[in-house]
């Protein structure tokens, strides 16, 4: 019994068949209770009001774009050193869930940034890096769909997603350089001595197990999808031969 | 190594190379931004650094996809790939006749665009300065874009977008030293920066965009 035994599709679909009945209905609880517990039985923040309360969407989101990435880079590492193909598709199949959670951190963002900074935008180093990561998104997603041969492609990408994570991180730290921020520092963590309150702590925690089964979720879902395309594939290549 | 470096560059000085088009597209985007912006000349002086940095940029990026898409069609790449130089050194040396080609150039007409932006005079060295560290790494990152999309039928547009992110570091700090140069500010930091990023792509992507050469090439 090892991790390395899911690389054998058969028993990564029988895996998958089991979790997803379960991931989904925890999730859905996690997410739901999570968001209706910050939206509706937390008090508002004495300055900010009740618009703080996106945080539960917004802070979820950017840590599954960012995890997101890093789970693709994780896949591509194991798809060059050990060639298996499920976990080439799984990073394929990551791609477009983790643009999609950049998408809704910058979107929340904005809606926050509007009453609060009084701008939509500002070009601050957190908000410029998230910009920037979602380019490498489209990137990678657009050279999957680019190349015809599958396992050509996967290499391509795998190889892209390894150098573009190399100039993610310098990005993320050359735009200190280049603007001072706008955006607070972590509010949420696990060691620092002043955390926020308990109150707010508690959903915002449901909120991002929420966020994380999720994503799980949606890229197992995903990678089981882009496997039943390559069978169906397979099936009509076979036929066509005979 | 000298052989192909030679080749490389007379098929480019060589009519339908495409030499003077980068120059050329530099030289429009410097006479469309004052159009675009209006012909304020505080303004212009003050990005006139960005300007410079945005323009030798996408003239770079133009030129890219000539890089070895030539090569791949007539099957010279094929060639080069079995030849006894590593394919490492074979992206090394034509990304640098792409630079002594597009990147060179651009930096010795910047001053002269220069003039057209108002550029104030502190600004002259610091932007052929920025350029001539940045524009190598600019080179060998395209190389390892074009390596990437090689075997594509309309590869450019793909180029763009997968180039374009990986440009941001060498931009932002190519672009600082300029605007902190011109400004009379102290340049150390954002030049070293500079300098670090160019050396460590010229080090270390040739061998990403070999093993990605080798994957078009299978």
């Amino acid at each position: 019994m090892s991790l390395w035994e899911y690389a054998n599709p058969v028993k990564f679909m029988r895996m998958a068949d089991r979790i997803l009945p379960v991931l989904w209905p925890l999730s859905a609880i996690l997410l739901v209770g999570g968001l209706i517990w910050g939206f509706f039985f937390t008090p508002d923040d004495f300055r900010q009001g009740s618009s703080v309360k996106i945080i539960y969407l917004h802070v979820p989101s950017a840590l599954m774009a960012i995890n997101g990435w890093l789970m693709m880079l994780v896949a591509s590492l194991i798809w060059i050193v050990r060639r298996h193909h499920v976990s080439a598709l799984a990073a394929r199949a990551a791609a477009p869930v983790g643009a999609t959670m950049t998408v809704i951190a910058l979107a929340t963002g904005a809606l926050w940034g509007q009453p609060m900074w009084g701008t939509w935008w500002v070009w601050d180093p957190r908000l410029t890096s998230f910009l920037i990561l979602f380019l490498f998104y489209l990137g990678y997603m657009a050279l999957w769909v680019a190349i015809e041969n599958d396992d050509t492609a996967a290499d391509l990408t795998s190889i892209l997603c390894l150098v573009g994570s190399v100039f993610a991180l310098l990005s993320r730290y050359a735009v200190n350089l280049w603007n001072q921020g706008l955006h607070q520092g972590a509010t949420f963590s696990v060691d620092a001595e002043t955390n926020i309150a308990p109150v707010f702590w508690y959903p915002a925690l449901a909120a991002m197990g929420g966020f994380i089964l999720l994503f799980i979720a949606l890229v197992l879902l995903r990678t089981q999808t882009e496997i039943r395309l390559r069978r169906a594939r397979a099936l009509i290549a076979r036929e066509v031969v005979e | 190594m000298i052989a192909l470096l030679r080749r490389d560059l007379a098929i480019a000085f060589r009519a339908g190379g495409g030499f003077g088009l980068s120059i050329a597209f530099f030289l429009i985007v410097t006479v469309l931004v004052p159009f675009g912006v209006g012909a304020d000349v505080t303004l212009l002086s003050k990005i006139a650094p960005g300007i410079l940095w945005v323009g030798a940029l996408l003239a770079c990026l133009l030129s890219l996809d000539r890089l070895f898409a030539l090569d791949w069609e007539d099957g010279s790449l094929d060639l080069l790939a079995t030849a006894p130089l590593p394919l490492e050194m074979v992206v090394s040396v034509k990304a640098l006749a792409h630079w002594l080609t597009t990147g060179l150039p651009l930096v010795l007409v910047a001053p002269a665009l220069g003039v057209l932006l108002n550029l104030p005079p502190s600004g002259y060295l610091w932007v052929l300065v920025s350029l001539g560290l940045g524009t190598p790494a600019l080179s060998v990152i395209g190389a390892f874009g074009a390596a990437l999309t090689v075997g594509l039928k309309r590869g450019g547009l793909l180029l763009s977008l997968l180039v374009l992110p990986l440009y941001v570091p060498t931009l932002i700090f190519g672009a600082e030293v300029a605007r902190r140069g011109t400004a009379g500010q102290s340049v150390d930091t954002p030049l070293y920066l500079l300098a670090g990023v160019t050396l460590a792509v010229i080090a270390l992507l040739p061998f990403a965009s070999a093993a990605v050469l080798r994957v078009n090439l299978r």
